[in-house]
């Protein structure tokens, strides 16, 4: 073999900074989960205290009569649970979330795709276009909101003196029982629209341009022939995604009422979230409010385990 | 320095036995290819003996001491990565200068900004970028080492991976299938490289492929291993012309070998394709025996004998110098490959009958389960049968 | 998609349309800019137009200035965000780095507590985490804002997805050059992930300065509201008619994030999507 020339190989030691190679350190053969456990248990430790501790803490207060200050607390079963379904506060605020969903959501996406379809259908000024839409999801909407009431005031707002001009009726939008909630999905439908048409910007770049090609072939390439045999059918697994998506932001709607109506006129535009907010912070009866918040979990994982069933689709579907 | 001493490694993953008792010794110095298909467990070998991961039993030696249980960068081992693994937000000196930072520059003096200021530090850096530039030259890439990987071919990759392992002057090199990932013709390249830098440098090389070509190069001796295990251990034309195992000489050459099914007749006499062979073994009537014969130890045969076989021409592949004739021979079923000159073959028509002669001691001889049959004499054909 | 001539109807219509969903989509923001800068008596004006006659917008951002301390919300949401943002990355990489590419014990419990985390939207913790606030006497601080957010399962989960996208090999090389786990984090893995930084780093930001439900659990000094509290606090405070100060405050408060949007429009969009994608 090579005798001597083994040597060679290992080139001029440097005096200087070369420390004792080969020192001989029998490290424990556990250094990676060790290494794994320094680098976890922080965030590990902090998931456990603001997350699952407060999860259960939900559940448990939810199932007590115990008042934020009070120092009493027993245990009380499902009465917090029956007293929530029974107030007719609550009853009105469950169904006024559902309408709120019911409108924003098919609104939401109805143009969201119409504007993702638009911007899509030529290449110009599509940066522009999808900037000004996507402009109120990044505003925060707070501030968005009273900007909205400006529009919507009664004597002075641009919506009332526009809609005179053209001859249709005017009304006060915020502080009528009839109008309020309408008026609240749309500026919900307002925010989310530019998610909605990203999301739907996204999905139609990834149709195969073959598919519309294929479509030519066969017949189909008019603009409502291709929408229909390969746009709308491709866009099936997105329009599920953000419908969820959409759902669940729609569910978790707070700054607007919080800002303008705090659920009035009555209890007319009373929804989940803010009675959730005012029961607990408020009015601090956490035991009824943590029966709420038990409700509002539920709905919203419901929503979420959908989401990931059709994330799954997806991916087993490509 | 000494050579490596892997004594009965073995690794399993779940119910996988990947190593099974795995022992071999590695010459100091010595260039020492570890050759397989895929899954075989050379690369888990390869990685257990950089410390990698961690084998269930057995134990690895470097000369006197031992390597168990001791973290990658205690084990004076350098590798070299099928993919390179060079660090992408780096550029080609500082993929370089990582290895002799982490050893020479405690965590004070590499602490981003402030520790350039510490005392001592521009020196090491210094000696540092002085070593890098040394052996950046020695691979002809001292003109990149500003670049990041990104933006270099994979050629200059694979070298700079190579000068990272290099900067380090490891006891041995390790190379897990470092030149898979590169065209036929730049790996043709990069195999006389290499060899010349075994030659340059005389550390001991560990180096892993699927390509038989180069192993049968570069190497001083090959492993030879299939499912977990080692078949053979031996010089590169041993391992050709002296297979210890079927597996072996199927893995070996190319074309790879033809293996005809013959059944022992009589004592000492095999069976084969209606040709009788003596075989010295002593083995009952009817016991199935395999063998091998390379493509070139078949020849034309001048003129019809008794001892020659008749074969069908099914199919010709011109490969410049050398011609691959397939032929079908009756008793047989694949096709039997055969290379032959130019000069002899340059006639052949296809479905022409031929007549072959064996050439004689080039036959391979193993038993039902594979394991090689050496015979002490050449096995020249005794009479042709007329099949029933 | 065919491409037609610039002037083709079907081109023109699009355009039509666009800019109509467009001038509809700004009409809350131009309004909002145009009675900032009016003068009480034009606001009741019953004619219509944008541009004031007298151009009040000075006084108007004045009194919004004085009346109310918006810039110290900007700096508020300033600091809690990029507070919030800082300790989410020192926490969450690591071990995000833990879950994606080391082998321990306990790994899965701790990615189904990460899961678990993500199901959970953080209104529903809010009662529960403000008495931990209290108990730890932190409440109306910018600790209480700060705190709660801090551990990411969004964050844990996306980081983790793209860590396990780098090659093995890289880390291996990174071992035996001498690195230390908690080196490979910072000098090797986060250089390589700085499209998941960046997306995560912009929806954190994004989520946290437009938060107004925790805020408002929380936080009762006006000193200390973030810009969305600081809105809500600012209109009860502008009482009146004069609506010129109130719409300039809430130009003032929008404006920084729909600059940087204007700025890194892509960026923005791309973490979004991705960050929903999940």
């Amino acid at each position: 073999m090579m005798p001597s020339a083994a040597m060679s190989g290992h080139g001029a030691q440097t005096a200087t900074s070369k420390p004792a190679r080969l020192k001989t350190r029998v490290v424990d053969r556990f250094s990676e989960p060790i290494a794994a456990y320094l680098l976890a248990l922080p965030g590990g430790a902090l998931l456990a205290l603001l997350f699952i501790l407060p999860v259960i803490a939900v559940f448990v207060i939810a199932t007590t009569n115990w008042s934020f200050g009070g120092t009493s607390l027993s245990f009380v079963g499902m009465r917090n649970f029956r007293d929530v379904f029974a107030d007719s506060t609550f009853r009105m605020s469950f169904l006024n979330t559902i309408v709120y969903v019911l409108i924003v959501v098919p609104g939401t996406i109805g143009l969201g795709l119409l504007i993702a379809l638009l911007i899509e259908a030529r290449p110009s000024l599509r940066g522009f276009y999808r900037a000004i839409h996507f402009l109120p999801f990044m505003a925060t909407l707070a501030a968005s909101a009273v900007a909205w009431e400006m529009l919507l005031h009664p004597t002075m707002g641009l919506v009332n003196q526009a809609f005179s001009a053209l001859g249709l009726p005017t009304a006060n939008w915020l502080r009528d029982e009839k109008t309020v909630l309408p008026v609240l999905a749309l500026i919900g439908i307002w925010q989310n629209l530019g998610f909605a048409m990203v999301l739907f910007l996204a999905g139609l770049k990834a149709i195969p341009a073959d598919l519309y090609e294929a479509a030519d072939i066969d017949g189909a390439d008019g603009w409502f022939d291709r929408l229909r045999t390969v746009t709308l059918p491709m866009l099936g697994p997105v329009t599920m995604f953000v419908v969820v998506v959409v759902a669940i932001r729609a569910f978790e709607v707070f700054d607007t009422i919080a800002i303008l109506t705090q659920g009035g006129p009555g209890r007319a535009s009373e929804v989940l979230l803010y009675t959730l907010y005012r029961e607990s912070f408020e009015y601090l009866r956490t035991g009824y409010g943590a029966a709420v918040t038990v409700v509002f979990l539920g709905i919203i994982v419901t929503l979420t385990l959908v989401q990931v069933g059709v994330m799954e689709k997806r991916v087993h579907y490509s | 320095m000494a050579g490596l001493s892997i004594s009965g490694v073995s690794k399993g993953f779940g119910s996988i036995k990947v190593l099974k008792d795995i022992s071999l010794q590695v010459e100091d110095g010595e260039f020492l290819t570890i050759l397989g298909p895929s899954g075989c467990g050379k690369s888990t070998l390869l990685k257990i003996l950089a410390g990698l991961e961690t084998q269930d039993s057995g134990s690895i030696f470097l000369g006197e001491r031992q390597l168990d249980g001791l973290r990658p960068k205690h084990r004076d081992v350098a590798m070299v990565f099928q993919s390179y693994a060079l660090y992408p937000h780096m550029t080609v000196a500082w993929n370089m200068a990582l290895p002799l930072r982490m050893r020479r520059l405690n965590a004070w003096q590499r602490f981003p900004v402030l520790g350039a200021l510490l005392p001592g530090t521009a020196a090491v850096r210094k000696e540092i970028a002085a070593e890098v530039s040394r052996v950046a030259a020695a691979l002809g890439i001292d003109q990149l080492l500003d670049r990041k990987p990104a933006q270099l071919s994979g050629g200059q990759r694979q070298r700079v991976a190579v000068g990272r392992a290099m900067v380090r002057e490891p006891a041995v090199f390790l190379m897990d299938e470092p030149l898979s990932n590169l065209d036929a013709k730049l790996r043709v390249q990069m195999r006389a490289e290499i060899k010349e830098l075994h030659r340059r440098l005389g550390s001991t090389f560990i180096y892993v492929t699927h390509d038989q070509t180069e192993a049968m190069t570069l190497s001083d001796r090959v492993v030879v291993m299939a499912d977990g295990e080692i078949l053979q251990v031996a010089r590169p034309q041993d391992i050709y012309a002296d297979p210890c195992d079927l597996r072996v000489a199927e893995f070996v050459g190319s074309p790879k070998i033809n293996i005809i099914e013959g059944r022992m007749q009589r004592d000492r006499l095999v069976d084969v394709a209606g040709l009788l062979l003596p075989l010295d073994v002593a083995s009952a009537v009817g016991t199935r025996i395999l063998i091998g014969v390379r493509p070139e130890a078949l020849r034309l045969a001048e003129h019809a004998s008794k001892v020659a076989i008749s074969a069908t021409v099914r199919l010709i592949e011109h490969m410049g110098s050398d011609v691959f004739v397939h032929v079908e021979m009756p008793g047989v079923s694949d096709l039997f490959v055969m290379r032959l000159p130019l000069e002899r073959a340059f006639r052949i028509q296809l479905g022409e009958p031929l007549q072959l002669g064996l050439r004689p001691g080039q036959l391979l001889f193993f038993d039902a389960e594979g394991r090689r049959i050496r015979t002490t004499s050449a096995v020249t054909p005794i009479e042709r049968r007329a099949l029933a | 998609m065919r491409i037609g001539q610039a002037f083709h109807p079907s081109a023109i219509g699009r355009h039509a349309a666009l800019l109509m969903t467009g001038a509809l989509t700004l009409a809350p923001f131009i309004w909002m800019i145009s009675l900032s800068a009016k003068s009480p008596d034009e606001m009741f004006d019953p004619g219509f137009s944008l541009l004031p006659r007298h151009w009040h917008a000075w006084e108007n951002y004045a009194e919004a200035l004085t009346a109310a301390p918006l810039l110290r919300f900007l700096l508020n949401g300033a600091i809690v965000c990029f507070s919030i943002l800082a300790l989410q990355l020192l926490i969450c990489v690591p071990m995000a780095y833990a879950a994606a590419k080391l082998r321990f014990f306990g790994r899965n419990a701790l990615f189904g507590a990460v899961l678990l985390g993500l199901l959970l939207p953080h209104q529903v913790l809010a009662l529960p985490v403000f008495i931990l606030c209290h108990k730890l006497h932190i409440l109306n601080s910018y600790a209480a804002l700060i705190l709660p957010f801090i551990v990411s399962p969004f964050g844990i989960f996306l980081f983790r997805q793209f860590f396990r996208t780098i090659p093995d090999d890289i880390l291996h090389a990174a071992r035996l050059d001498g690195l230390s786990e908690f080196s490979i984090v910072w000098r090797i893995v986060v250089p390589m992930s700085v499209p998941a930084m960046i997306a995560f780093s912009i929806f954190s930001v994004v989520a946290h300065w437009n938060d107004l439900f925790w805020p408002s659990i929380v936080i009762k000094t006006t000193e200390l509201m973030p810009p969305s509290l600081g809105v809500a606090a600012f209109r009860g405070i502008e009482s009146g008619n004069d609506y010129g100060p109130l719409m300039a405050g809430t130009v003032l408060v929008v404006l920084p994030l729909l600059v940087a949007f204007a700025l890194a429009q892509r960026w923005f969009i791309e973490g979004l999507t991705s960050a929903a994608l999940k």
